[in-house]
């Protein structure tokens, strides 16, 4: 499995999403500046978290016009799995590659806790390790983690199982109690409509090494790998 | 169209004006002998700062140089931009904490988040990626109007800042006291990790090599902010928000990865950040402690603002700025580096050999003032002290619990000063950097050196009341306490930073307890073999005649080479077996206990034995070692039972406990210092007890892990569903306007 981080200003995970990957493939981690205008050929994008240019105009705003986000897209376009975490998630529905979007959260505070997950839907080169309803733990940080879309758009990303996790309360149940940011039905994290394109708001590279604690986003990676090679 | 500034149009320089920035006559006398004429209002800005408290460090000095500052492992002490520890395999820690007390009161979001942003950009110009950050805050009493909005805003500013940059902030303490309503104490520390071979210094050296400005632009924000911080404050200190400077944590972490980027060349001869006084101590510092001079082109600088005359540009506090020298010939390939990372760049001016500091502008001279002056000239006061007197011991027996045991408990784990900090830490990114071990809420935090098998861990720690009744116990209590958090993860302790704040050092009181404080702390530091290597001094922290509780807040250092021996503060396992290590003698002076249930902050601290202090550390972290241990935790406020409820809380585990039921306060409150609380797997008991006798630390066997409540207490059982209600429920309700 070879994989791409993209690097804009102000990114700040990058090279904790490239240990996770690095990690589970053995292979080194390419990191684009957002200036680029191609990439080497990878099975994997990943779009860290961060501050993206500061998130100074509105989350990943600027970062989804940026020059390497043209590549991102073609790739994405070619099947190239593309993983956007936290900020990342942020980018790429502003960059089209995911819809709705992600406003403040409803507290209007940045939140960073380990937050309680049901996996909603296995069948994706990124869950395929994980069973299906499985009650997980994964940290956020955030202060735009509230998911919004429009019916329609919500419709079809439950009527089409591209909802791949939702907040939940300590007792794996999908409420309001469990619900972190405000996000609508409590979406942590969707996919594209081929499943090759997911973007989160938690943090699986922090839930990844025995010293975090917590190694429930492992499976996304060993999924990932899986699935590639 | 802007009119050119010329020096016949600058105010004259007199006697008033220089009292306006804060120069005392024998101050301002001393400067015109200096500078052999009338300065200009350029000259007149910047001695007034340079020779402020803020920088000079008048009324402190005299007492820094008693702190011990050197062992074997430490690599630079203080006078640089942080401390420098050697940990191993060639690399280097290198930290410090940095008040910004005065303007987080005015400003308390930017505040706090330019405090974080200094303190950061200190770390990083000497060549370390910062790798954690943290905090110690003071707060005035929860009923006062204004504490609401201060914790909110500096809390917002802390995370809005250090969550930006991509720094965890790991850490920290915070206090409620009356004694702090008219000014906060925000106190920042970051750690950072360099190479060895790669630390940079701000001592300039070569002359004719250019002096490079890179960052931000300058603006008008912050000017005078380090005179401000050298004055008490008076109720129109509203009007000063204009001083307070305005922080942008992503210039900040452009400018952190092109600094680390340029520093692995050998492009740079010296770096300093632009922090207080901006680029009037930067180039005075750099070029003074070389034993240069320096000439500065005022034209050069980018600036934000149009018409700025020089004195602006010299006194501004814009932040994320930094000033380097650098080898000639290497500016192109600098110059590179920061506009990939859209970061503007100048050469301004060059090293001279003339010993002089000369800014021309618009062609004229502003400046043209001897240098050394400015720095080894500036006032040194050794300011007359008083001793603070000693507070009588108050016997357990005169406190007796007013209510069983479990409620007294219950009561004190709601109380601001005990209750759960999680409202706070969850708006900080203590996990960024996938390093984090263990996060706030524990007793240090622990943060591995990325892509290596140790971890550093770092706290800190202050206990104002205790200061403030007995100034020497007080400071050694501080030091002891950050010793023992750092332990009870199984690191060993290296090296502290302190961040000393205090009243009005022209009142011999305050000046007492400084000095106080300092004993206190520099035996410590001696036994403890945990030497100071960087520190910052806040004084003048009184409104209206009122002073601060003295509030010396220590950051620890320490080293755990085997990161997979870490242990928590929680308990671990059902059937552990919890064990006391230390003396308890049942200490109720200045308890939280004495003052939160009998309404008495009364009496003398607790006495900080420091043999002692040592045996029980040593024991701990041998026991560590040899993996015996499941949990650790310190005791500190609220005592015995308060740190077991704080382990049965944190490991969401109960506790049956024995012999205890019969417990009076001083037993189950007092303070008594120099213990753990430890938990170990039955089998291990054995060898932990025979180790505490070979080393002469009383143990005593407690209980046994297990339950869903703290059994065995007098009053019965509490449910640890009950005693979290009460621990987590306060911050957010008074948040909220609950409370």
């Amino acid at each position: 499995m070879k994989s791409a981080v993209i690097v804009f200003p102000g990114s700040n995970c990058e090279r904790d999403i490239a240990v996770a990957l690095e990690q589970v493939s053995g292979h080194k981690t390419f990191h684009a500046w957002h200036r680029d205008t191609d990439l080497p050929e990878v099975d994997v994008i990943a779009v860290p978290g961060g501050f993206s240019y500061g998130d100074y105009l509105r989350c990943g705003a600027m970062a989804a016009n940026s020059p390497v986000m043209r590549v991102v897209k073609e790739r994405a376009a070619k099947g190239v799995k593309v993983i956007g975490v936290c900020n990342g998630f942020q980018i790429l529905t502003e960059a089209g590659l995911l819809p709705g979007a992600l406003i403040r959260n409803q507290s209007l505070k940045y939140i960073c806790k380990t937050v309680d997950l049901k996996v909603e839907n296995t069948d994706s080169a990124f869950t395929r390790h994980y069973t299906p309803g499985q009650h997980i733990g994964i940290p956020v940080g955030h202060g735009e983690g509230n998911y919004v879309a429009d019916e329609e758009t919500l419709k079809r990303l439950e009527g089409d199982g591209r909802v791949a996790f939702r907040y939940t309360d300590a007792n794996g149940v999908v409420n309001a109690a469990g619900n972190p940011n405000g996000a609508t039905n409590n979406i942590a994290g969707i996919f594209n409509e081929t499943r090759t394109v997911l973007g989160m708001m938690p943090h699986p590279e922090r839930a990844f090494d025995p010293q975090h604690g917590n190694t429930d986003g492992r499976a996304l990676f060993t999924s990932l790998l899986e699935s590639l090679s | 169209m802007s009119v050119t500034h010329t020096p016949d149009r600058e105010p004259k320089v007199t006697a008033e004006l220089a009292a306006e920035h804060g120069l005392k006559p024998d101050e301002y006398a001393s400067m015109l002998e200096s500078v052999g004429r009338t300065p200009t209002l350029t000259e007149l800005g910047i001695y007034s700062v340079m020779w402020s408290e803020h920088c000079s460090y008048k009324s402190s000095r005299v007492w820094l140089k008693k702190l011990p500052t050197t062992a074997p492992w430490v690599i630079c002490g203080p006078g640089e931009n942080a401390g420098v520890i050697d940990i191993g395999d060639g690399q280097a820690a290198i930290f410090k904490m940095e008040s910004h007390n005065h303007p987080s009161f005015i400003e308390p979001y930017q505040g706090a988040a330019t405090g974080v942003g200094g303190i950061l950009r200190d770390v990083f110009t000497m060549g370390a990626r910062p790798v954690a950050n943290l905090n110690a805050l003071r707060f005035g009493e929860p009923a006062n109007p204004k504490t609401r909005h201060l914790v909110a805003g500096v809390v917002a500013g802390i995370g809005g800042y250090g969550n930006c940059v991509g720094v965890p902030t790991v850490g920290g303490e915070t206090n409620f006291h009356k004694a702090y309503n008219g000014n906060c104490l925000v106190n920042a520390m970051t750690v950072g990790v360099a190479q060895t071979d790669k630390i940079f210094y701000s001592k300039a050296a070569g002359v004719g090599k250019p002096v490079v400005y890179v960052g931000s632009k300058t603006g008008r924000d912050g000017i005078h902010g380090a005179t401000m911080s050298s004055a008490e404050f008076t109720e129109d200190s509203e009007a000063k928000r204009p001083t307070v400077q305005v922080g942008d944590p992503f210039t900040e972490k452009l400018l952190i990865e092109a600094c680390l980027e340029l520093m692995a060349t050998d492009a740079i001869v010296a770096i300093q950040d632009m922090g207080a006084a901006g680029l009037t101590s930067s180039s005075v510092e750099m070029a003074g402690k070389g034993g240069l001079g320096i000439d500065l082109d005022l034209d050069a600088v980018p600036q934000r603002e149009a018409g700025m005359t020089p004195y602006e540009i010299m006194l501004s506090e814009s932040q994320e700025r930094m000033l380097m020298i650098l080898e000639p010939g290497r500016e192109e390939e600098a110059k590179r580096i920061f506009d990939k990372w859209e970061l503007d760049f100048a050469v301004i001016g060059k090293l001279t050999d003339n010993g002089r500091m000369v800014i021309r502008m618009h062609g004229h001279t502003w400046c043209d003032v001897e240098l050394a002056p400015l720095f080894d000239k500036a006032p040194l006061y050794n300011r007359p002290t008083e001793p603070t007197p000693p507070q009588a011991e108050i016997a357990a027996a005169e406190a007796p619990l007013k209510a069983s045991a479990r409620d007294t408990l219950l009561a004190l784990l709601g109380t601001p000063d005990l209750a759960s900090r999680r409202w706070i830490w969850e708006q900080y990114d203590s996990q960024v950097g996938a390093d984090t071990m263990i996060g706030p809420g524990g007793d240090a935090a622990l943060v591995r050196v990325h892509g290596t098998p140790k971890a550093l861990a770092m706290t800190t720690d202050c206990t104002p009341r205790y200061c403030y009744a007995d100034p020497v116990r007080g400071g050694a209590q501080a030091v002891a306490e950050a010793y023992r958090n750092i332990i009870t993860v199984g690191a060993l302790p290296l090296a502290i930073t302190d961040n000393m704040n205090f009243g009005n050092p022209e009142k011999p009181r305050i000046m007492g307890q400084f000095a106080g404080c300092i004993e206190g702390m520099a035996e410590a530091c001696r036994v403890l073999d945990f030497p100071v290597v960087s520190g910052n001094v806040s004084l003048y922290n009184e409104t209206n005649g009122e002073g601060i509780l003295p509030t010396p807040a220590i950051g620890g250092v320490g080293l755990l080479t085997d990161s997979t021996l870490a242990i928590g503060s929680g308990f671990k396992a059902e059937g552990d077996v919890v064990l006391l290590l230390g003396e308890t003698k049942g200490h109720v002076g200045q308890s939280l206990y004495l003052r939160e249930v009998h309404g008495r902050e009364e009496g003398a601290p607790p006495p900080v034995d420091l043999a002692a202090e040592r045996r029980a550390g040593d024991l701990v972290r041998g026991l560590i070692e040899a993996r015996k241990l499941t949990a650790c935790h310190d005791l500190a406020d609220g005592g015995l039972a308060v740190g077991l409820a704080e382990m049965a809380l944190r490991g969401k585990k109960g506790v049956a406990l024995t012999g205890l039921e019969a417990a009076d306060a001083g037993l189950l409150f007092g303070e008594d210092q120099g213990r753990y609380l430890v938990t170990a797997a039955a089998g291990d008991v054995a060898a932990v007890t025979d180790a505490a006798k070979a080393a002469g630390v009383p143990v005593t066997t407690l209980g046994t892990v297990g339950g869903d409540a703290i059994a065995g207490l007098g009053g019965g059982a509490l449910a640890l569903a009950d005693l979290r209600e009460a621990h987590e429920g306060w911050l957010p309700g008074y948040m909220a306007g609950d409370a």
